[in-house]
């Protein structure tokens, strides 16, 4: 019989054993932390797109208000309550259009638009593996790996650039361009495009896509490089593109197009993650993956572009940089000149963001969502 | 041993003949328990073979629990995590201990499953329809008297498919199964047994499974005051199914020994759900499996002191895998295997209660692909087991170590390349039975082993890493087993098992992304998972009035497996000593059956506590308790010389909407016929 009792209690001590029980899923309420002293100017603040995982549905939205100080984690739940699955999977890129953000959800098929002033959702456009967007008299213009495809003898699906009314939400035209198309960039009436081939290793792209705004028709395409990610213009005339290289012989580097001679005018040995242009400054950062040491070799670099020089290979002076994983992507508040990188570390657990006075020193930092990746600054941008 | 054999043979000349009746030790033990508890011979002290038994589950316990895959029964052990992500062919796959699912070994009828390429067992694909018994072996099986293999894992799982038996009158056993319900399930099964003299026997068995895959699952967010703010019902696709299995074996008995040869075949096309996630409620990902194996077992004992014991494998398998998504990346890849396995165990009496092994396995496995610069790895594994084992009184010890030797070829543009690498493991069990009268005892074991990198992790185009090495897993395990039957009129039996245990996994190979471009990834031997956990399990019988039997069946599994990879990444959100992925603190279960005459009733019930997807145990990355009540009745019943028992099962009762893997819907409640014919 004591069998028995001991039997019993030890049944009671499983189910009592601190054990809990299923309860309602609730939409998650966002986490505000204090991250700095309240400060009043006309950029406002800025929008975080975290990119989540693939599969993982956990693209998340962050708000930073420089009136109050606070960062705000997760803020779609809350802002659009009624969306089912909530942001999506996989951001990767956001912008602001007069008084609508734009959010490129790559793994949902679709570019999200909301309010600007605070993240409400207006309505979502859909586009097939999306990736970048850009804007230009009332159209925005995203670039999609997900074109037609070929069967000539093997398959080959080349990508497209969808042109958007932006007051009807409506895909009015595509463009046709070269095999997994990233960056885009418009200058002068005419829409450039960064082909990567990202999908047919080891026979990556090499081009850029040149395209008549006008017209909306593929102009030419230009050899730059394999593996092309990223490219800004400047008001010089000129484009700043990036290269991811092949992660093997092929390094990452940096390039830059003469828009008015229509030719490459020069290579830097500079690997590329991210990068932004602030003034005459373009913000490197990038953390190179090398077979041969087993290491991420992390990067912080600053580059003059009226000289065309590498200015710095560390902007940041206080050593923090020590404490970065895998720096993944800058941006430079206009007005402040503050700088913003962010630590995607091992992908699968939150980020962390910096911020940095104009003399590269930490200010604060904060926890972010899972890979911290795309940042936009509200208020007044126009300096 | 011969004495208990002497005392149970005439019960046994009573029941059904064991035709194929082996001089297998461990098995005529377990054949004797069967054959004991059916004459409710309550003096029984039946000895343990292994130093420290296995969590067994054969016989009528299995069949009460009403599962379907193996994957689905091994979830009634403890210290057993399952990742399922859904469906009738989904993906299941079994860690034990928090360890990874590649530290643990599954063998099928003696012979280890392999799959060199990624290291992983989908025992979702391993049909409970043939199946007779499954054991759950933490560190190994302390059994001396084994292959080299049977060392090389952290945890151990058999599965034995039926072995024929045969009533003195019969030569030919027949059984239909017929089932459906759910999802479009229809799924047909035929065996066949024949005896063709005393020593020899033989089954064939076919089953085929078609699934349309679909169930509705629902995901619902509430605002924090109770009202609905978003809620929906949509239809789980493209988890089809179409498979067939078939097994020949035969049988066979000599004297002083016994030989076995099989033969497997398993043929699938299956569609891969997928993850649900925002805009995207269906995938369309396809993947087609053919897997042959032919195996076969001789055992021998040559004299008083010299035993012997060879096996024999070959394996081919063939993956195809195809996205067809426009929208995403167009893949389209074939995969093909070979594994050729050779052992011979020897086994030397050297003193009575004194005896040691040597065995030598040989493994070859190779792996083809039509990926564009893939190494055509080829791997040939020498494995050596040096074990002895002693027994004195009540103390019972076994130490064995394990010589790995491994010698890789691939061909890179560089060449051919080879890479050779040798590993020495050791492993010591103890049990202590301090009254000989009674059935408790006191138990530890040590094992240091580790699993090799497998071919994806270290030649996987673009994202293996050939400088890899071993991950480890060092286990310490102390526990106490106590079993005893009764002759009281309520409680029959009881059994009841607690163990305590801390494993350190090192050098974890996991994938970390690599470079500034997007879902790159590298594997590497950063990891390192510290576990600490105590698994308990109970069963009981007993005699309820009105001539109903119930058994019962528990298990509970407490775990802190905490992820010690990124000392700096501590604090806020961070990652270090975070509950690894998906292993909750809590988990257990809970099995009943009831037996009236021609009537069972059974039910079980799982639990899995709260978990968190990453190691960053904050708000965002957790998921929610999970738990599972399956109800099935039975009736058997006699039609001329046909045995007929139907059953109807509703699993997942309350309708429980959850997900085992974050995006990956489980079904809701669901339906289940059976009718079985045996004659």
């Amino acid at each position: 019989m004591k069998h028995c009792i001991f039997y019993i209690s030890l049944i009671l001590l499983t189910l009592l054993g601190g054990t809990s029980c299923r309860h309602d899923d609730v939409i998650f309420i966002p986490e505000h932390v204090q991250v700095a002293e309240p400060t009043y100017s006309a950029v406002t603040g800025f929008y975080l797109l975290n990119e989540g995982n693939m599969g993982m549905n956990k693209c998340t939205l962050d708000y930073y208000d420089y009136a109050s100080g606070v960062y705000t984690r997760n803020i779609y739940g809350a802002a659009n309550p009624s969306v089912p699955k909530e942001l999506g999977d996989v951001g990767n890129d956001i912008a602001i259009y007069g008084s609508r953000l734009y959010a490129v959800i790559n793994a949902s098929n679709k570019v999200e638009v909301m309010r600007a002033s605070d993240a409400t959702r207006i309505g979502q456009i859909e586009i097939a593996n999306c990736r970048r967007i850009a804007f230009k008299d009332g159209y925005a213009y995203v670039t999609s790996y997900a074109g037609p495809i070929v069967i000539d003898p093997e398959y080959k699906q080349r990508g497209y650039v969808a042109k958007i009314d932006t007051a009807t939400m409506q895909v009015v035209d595509k463009c046709l361009v070269g095999y997994q198309p990233d960056g885009i960039a418009i200058a002068e009436n005419r829409i450039y495009v960064a082909n990567s081939g990202g999908y047919m290793v080891p026979n990556y792209e090499n081009t850029i896509s040149v395209i008549d705004l006008a017209s909306f028709t593929e102009l030419k395409r230009e050899v730059i490089d394999i593996n092309l990610e990223n490219v800004i213009a400047d008001s010089r005339g000129r484009l700043w593109i990036s290269s991811r290289g092949d992660y093997e012989k092929v390094k990452s580097r940096l390039f830059c197009y003469d828009l008015r001679k229509e030719r490459l005018e020069a290579a830097y040995d500079i690997p590329v993650g991210q990068m932004t242009l602030c003034g005459d400054s373009l913000y490197i950062v990038s953390n190179a993956y090398s077979n041969i040491t087993q290491e991420t070799t992390t990067s912080f670099a600053l580059f003059d572009i009226e000289k065309c020089a590498k200015v710095s290979d560390m902007f940041i002076t206080d050593g923090t940089n020590e404490r970065f994983s895998r720096p993944y992507s800058v941006n430079v508040n206009p007005l402040t000149k503050e700088i913003f990188v962010s630590d995607a570390k091992n992908y699968v657990t939150p980020g962390t963001l910096y911020c940095f006075s104009p003399q590269g020193v930490c200010l604060w930092s904060v926890r972010t969502g899972d890979i911290p990746a795309h940042i936009v600054f509200t208020g007044d941008i126009s300096y | 041993m011969a004495s208990l054999l002497r005392k149970i043979l005439p019960f046994i000349a009573a029941l059904p003949l064991v035709a194929a009746a082996q001089t297998d030790v461990d098995d005529a033990a377990l054949d004797s328990v069967l054959q004991l508890s059916e004459v409710k011979v309550v003096a029984a002290r039946v000895p343990y073979s292994t130093v420290i038994p296995a969590q067994k589950l054969g016989g009528k316990a299995l069949e009460a629990l009403n599962v379907h895959s193996v994957a689905d029964a091994i979830r009634y052990f403890a210290g057993v995590q399952i990742k399922d992500y859904g469906g009738v062919g989904g993906v299941k796959t079994i860690d034990v201990r928090s360890m990874g699912t590649n530290h643990l070994g599954v063998f099928y009828d003696g012979i280890q499953l392999g799959n060199a390429q990624n290291g992983q067992i989908d025992l979702g694909k391993y049909s409970l329809d043939n199946i007779d018994r499954i054991e759950l072996y933490n560190g190994q099986k302390s059994d001396i008297f084994q292959p080299a293999r049977d060392f090389g894992s952290a945890g151990t799982v058999y599965i034995y498919t039926r072995t024929p038996q045969f009533t003195i009158d019969k030569r030919d056993n027949f059984r239909a199964i017929f089932r459906t319900g759910s999802f479009g399930v229809v799924n047909p099964s035929l065996l066949w047994e024949h005896r063709f003299n005393d020593r020899v026997s033989m089954s064939v068995n076919a089953e085929y499974t078609y699934a349309t895959g679909r169930y509705k699952f629902r995901y619902r967010k509430m605002f924090s005051d109770g009202t609905v703010a978003w809620d929906t019902t949509a239809t789980r696709r493209n988890g089809d199914i179409n498979a067939l299995r078939a097994e020949a074996a035969l049988f066979g008995r000599i004297d002083n020994g016994r030989w076995q040869w099989k033969a497997y075949f398993y043929n699938s096309e299956r569609g891969i759900p997928g993850a649900i996630v925002n805009n995207v409620w269906k995938n369309s990902q396809r993947q087609w499996d053919t897997n042959f194996f032919t195996q076969g077992l001789f055992r021998k004992d040559f004299s008083s002191v010299y035993s012997l014991q060879v096996k024999a494998k070959y394996a081919r398998d063939y993956m195809h895998y195809n996205n067809p998504d426009t929208t995403l990346m167009y893949i389209d890849n074939r995969f093909w295997q070979n594994e050729l396995y050779l052992t011979a165990a020897n086994r030397f009496k050297i003193l009575p209660g004194w005896e040691a092994n040597v065995a030598v396995d040989y493994q070859w496995n190779t792996l083809d692909a039509d990926l564009v610069n893939f190494a055509e790895p080829t791997r040939h594994t020498l494995l050596t087991a040096f074990a002895t084992a002693f027994q004195w009184q009540g103390f019972k010890a076994q130490a064995s170590v394990l010589g790995t030797f491994v010698s890789d070829r691939t061909v890179n543009a560089a060449g051919q390349q080879t890479n050779n690498r040798h590993y020495f493991t050791p492993a010591v069990f103890v049990s202590y039975q301090p009254v000989s009268s009674e059935l408790f005892f006191l138990r530890a074991f040590y094992k240091r082993i580790f699993r090799m990198p497998t071919f994806n992790d270290l030649y996987y185009t673009d994202i293996g890493n050939a400088n890899l090495r071993p991950e480890y897993a060092t286990q310490y395990n102390i526990g106490a087993q106590y079993d005893r039957e009764f002759d009281s009129s309520f409680l029959r039996s009881l059994g009841v098992s607690i163990d305590g245990y801390y494993n350190l996994v090192t050098d974890k190979i996991i994938a970390v992304p690599k470079g500034n471009g997007q879902y790159r990834w590298m594997m590497m031997n950063i990891g390192k998972v510290k576990i600490r956990g105590v698994d308990v399990a109970a069963n009981a019988v007993m005699a309820l009035p009105a001539d109903i039997s119930l058994r019962t069946r528990l298990t509970y599994t407490y775990q802190r497996a905490l992820d010690y990879t990124d000392p700096s990444d501590c604090g806020d959100g961070g990652s270090y000593k975070g509950m690894i992925p998906y292993i909750p603190q809590h988990s257990g279960s809970v099995a009943a059956s009831a037996l009236w005459r021609n009537t069972e009733i059974d039910y079980s019930f799982i639990y899995v506590g709260e978990r968190y997807h990453s190691s960053a145990n904050i708000p965002a990355n957790y998921e929610q308790p999970w738990y599972t009540h399956d109800l099935a009745a039975s009736y058997s019943f006699r039609l001329n010389r046909c045995a007929l028992r139907l059953t109807l099962e509703v699993n997942n009762l309350l309708d429980q909407h959850y997900d085992v893997i974050r995006n990956y819907p489980m079904p809701g409640r669901n339906y289940k016929a059976i009718v079985k014919f045996d004659f």
